[in-house]
């Protein structure tokens, strides 16, 4: 007979290895690297500073980090608002839960094409002669194309707003969906208003689906580089495209040590996020 | 006998493609003293006449010469196996570089040869085995095209060509009769411009940055191309004349990606691109009107109906050239196919298949048994087309009366003014040209 002592420790193995093997130590092996040094063909096991002595002295990198928050703050502002509005009209204002059901899938259905399709299919709506110019032009709003609607930070944001959203309407529409509609009766019997039941009511009690969409989109957008490369028309970067840049050229060591960077950076915004919402709790 | 491959003989007979040594032998015994003395004699040809059917060797390289019009050549030539594998010249490196063992021949460009060389993860050849190494083109051999030739800037073949063995891991600048890579296609690169849309004149390298083209323009971002296409504009805007701009120093660099990145900022480009279908849909599209470009992509948008030139300008062409090389790995009948099949390369076919793409031959002379005269003379001798000038798919490319940009092969590769180029200061190079992009 097994002590439960030991049943305990088996019960729990299989998670652990696996954790352990594909999560742990991939992270480690990459912290490793990030201290090796390159040559242009090969990478030699040493311990250097070099790597992130370049990337920590470099103004390039400030400006790349800065980038990706912002692009990261921007989607996650659009993201959130168009998710929340989706979720909420979702939740409160269909009253049958067949067409709740209908219309949510309805709003799954771009993610039935690859997301580089979904991408991809922008470039010739925004190019400068593309349907959205010809449009306006021939609506006489403008007189020239608009050039910054293709190629830029607007259509990389656009992109991302576009792949991204349905991450955000999900969760909220969960937590949505679990609060009792009593609550709201007794809001409205106690004579709040519906702003006034948004503000103390709905938005409390969705904080921690808010906070799941939030890590998604951070995560996401954060971890993209393929996005920033197409829509920028390789004009912006990113730290995803910066790390893809380096594994291009061989550079392992550079890409590992600007890995490790990102993942500290987004292991702190995510950690600060969730001392304002304990997910577990509120799940 | 049953099993013995009928169709190699038929084409020993008619002598269509270069055969190896064993193979000569083989037929010389066979009719001297009738096939029974030669299985007795001389077992192990028929071996391989066997065998050759269960070799396959595994190529990778650029998109340009994987061809898969080229495998199935190979088989119904040689009877072994070529398989194809098209990557993007980073990704080719990298392979090169790191993975020694998933590939029998590398198809790589020069530039490549010069990072991935040092690794000794190819071995050189014995020219000796090369039925038409005497007739491969100057540049590739001595560095000159003609005798009086000037042999260009930057990472020009010869100089990456030769090795001193088969082992050899430094390169010489003599033909020491081991090539590193044989030389299979190359051409001359220059601007791509949309003539309907700028409705002038281009002759100069500079106006990629004339502030008239603003929001118009693109450059590659492949750093050791993309640099020695700035280098041309450079010096062409007349900022400065590079010693050698193919082996910058760490101010030349910064210097040079300094000026585009003010232009870069000012809004010059449109987009980089990094894939010649990218190329090809910012052309087409009007969103760019003036860009590097390479030659096939040209065709691509021309084939639209879209008019696009492929400019020579006064300061010269930037030039590429590729080759195939052997894996280290690669030994007894297998290094013997690989050889069979490099023969077989420059032996004709394959290059009159790249030719009709507008790409150059190594050794042109044997291509033109594989083109029509119509052909010949527009490709290679630039002369106007008499008739209908058509791809080897059959897409009609150019119409009767057409001539080609730049002129016949003399003048558009005696034009070159630089070749793609690895730098001493590459490392620093390609980590400011991150920046670059990144600005």
């Amino acid at each position: 007979m097994i002590s439960r002592h030991v049943q305990g420790w088996l019960m729990a193995a299989p998670l652990t290895l696996v954790l352990a093997v594909f999560l742990l130590a991939p992270i480690v092996m990459i912290v490793v690297v990030s201290f090796w040094g390159a040559t242009e063909w090969s990478i030699y096991p040493a311990f250097l500073w070099d790597n992130y002595d370049f990337l920590l002295t470099s103004k390039v990198t400030y400006q790349v980090f800065f980038n990706t928050f912002k692009y990261a703050a921007i989607t996650w502002a659009c993201t959130l608002l168009i998710g929340f509005t989706v979720a909420y009209y979702l939740a409160f204002h269909i009253r049958s839960t067949t067409w709740q059901i209908a219309l949510f899938l309805l709003c799954t259905i771009p993610f039935l094409t690859s997301n580089i399709i979904r991408m991809i299919s922008w470039i010739p709506f925004l190019g400068r002669n593309g349907l959205a110019n010809s449009t306006l032009l021939s609506w006489g709003v403008i007189d020239a194309p608009l050039e910054w609607l293709l190629f830029s930070d607007f259509s990389v944001i656009l992109a991302f707003v576009h792949l991204y959203t349905l991450f955000m309407v999900v969760p909220i529409f969960n937590t949505m969906m679990r609060i009792d509609p009593a609550l709201i009766e007794a809001a409205t019997d106690a004579g709040a208003s519906g702003w006034q039941t948004l503000r103390h009511v709905v938005i409390p009690l969705t904080k921690p689906g808010i906070m799941i969409g939030t890590i998604f989109v951070l995560a996401l957008v954060m971890g993209d580089f393929i996005t920033v490369r197409f829509m920028s028309g390789s004009q912006s970067a990113n730290v995803g495209r910066m790390i893809q840049n380096d594994i291009g050229l061989l550079q392992y060591p550079s890409a590992s040590a600007t890995a490790v960077i990102l993942l500290i950076t987004v292991l702190l915004l995510i950690g600060t996020l969730l001392r304002f919402v304990d997910i577990r709790k509120e799940l | 006998m049953p099993w013995l491959d009928n169709k190699l003989f038929n084409k020993e007979d008619t002598a269509m493609t270069t055969i190896s040594k064993i193979r000569y032998s083989r037929r010389g015994l066979l009719k001297a003293g009738g096939a029974a003395v030669a299985a007795a004699a001389l077992p192990a040809p028929m071996v391989w006449g066997q065998e050759t059917k269960n070799i396959t060797l595994r190529q990778f390289g650029t998109g340009v010469s994987n061809l898969n019009e080229v495998a199935k050549k190979v088989k119904e030539d040689l009877g072994f196996t070529l398989e194809m594998t098209a990557l993007d010249s980073d990704s080719v490196t990298q392979r090169a570089a790191t993975q020694p063992d998933s590939f029998d021949i590398a198809d790589i460009e020069y530039w490549i040869c010069k990072k991935v060389w040092p690794t000794g993860n190819l071995q050189a050849m014995d020219t000796s085995k090369i039925a038409n190494y005497d007739k491969i083109v100057g540049t590739f051999r001595s560095g000159k095209l003609t005798p009086e030739s000037v042999i260009a800037q930057g990472t020009a073949p010869h100089t990456v060509g030769f090795t001193t063995g088969v082992d050899g891991t430094e390169f010489v600048q003599e033909e020491s009769g081991w090539m590193t890579l044989i030389p299979t296609i190359y051409n001359a690169d220059t601007l791509g411009i949309r003539p309907d849309l700028i409705g002038r004149p281009i002759k100069n390298w500079s106006e990629l940055l004339n502030p008239e083209f603003k929001g118009k323009a693109s450059i590659l971002d492949i750093s050791s191309i993309g640099i020695m296409d700035m280098a041309m504009v450079v010096e062409s805007m007349g900022e400065y004349t590079y010693p050698d701009k193919g082996n910058m120093t760490r101010e030349e660099i910064d210097m040079t990606l300094g000026i585009f990145t003010e232009a870069k900022k000012n809004g010059q480009f449109r987009a980089f691109w990094k894939s010649f279908d990218e190329s090809v849909n910012l052309m087409a599209s009007g969103e760019v009107v003036i860009q590097s470009m390479w030659s096939p992509a040209i065709t691509a948008v021309r084939s639209q109906g879209i008019p696009c030139v492929y400019q020579p300008l006064e300061e010269g062409y930037r030039s590429w050239g590729g080759g195939l090389g052997l894996s280290a790995s690669l030994s007894g009948i297998e290094l013997d196919a690989a050889y069979e099949y490099i023969n077989w390369y420059l032996s004709g076919w394959v290059g009159g298949f790249l030719m009709r793409q507008g790409y150059y031959s190594a050794v042109p002379e044997t291509s033109k048994a594989f083109m029509s005269e119509d052909e010949w003379g527009f490709w290679f001798e630039g002369k106007e087309a008499k008739g209908d000038i058509t791809n080897p798919f059959g897409d009609v490319m150019e119409k009767a009366g057409a001539v080609r940009d730049g002129g016949s092969f003399y003048d558009r590769m005696g034009a070159v003014a630089c070749w793609n180029a690895v730098m001493d200061e590459n490392q620093y190079m390609v980590r400011k040209w991150n920046e670059f992009i990144a600005a």
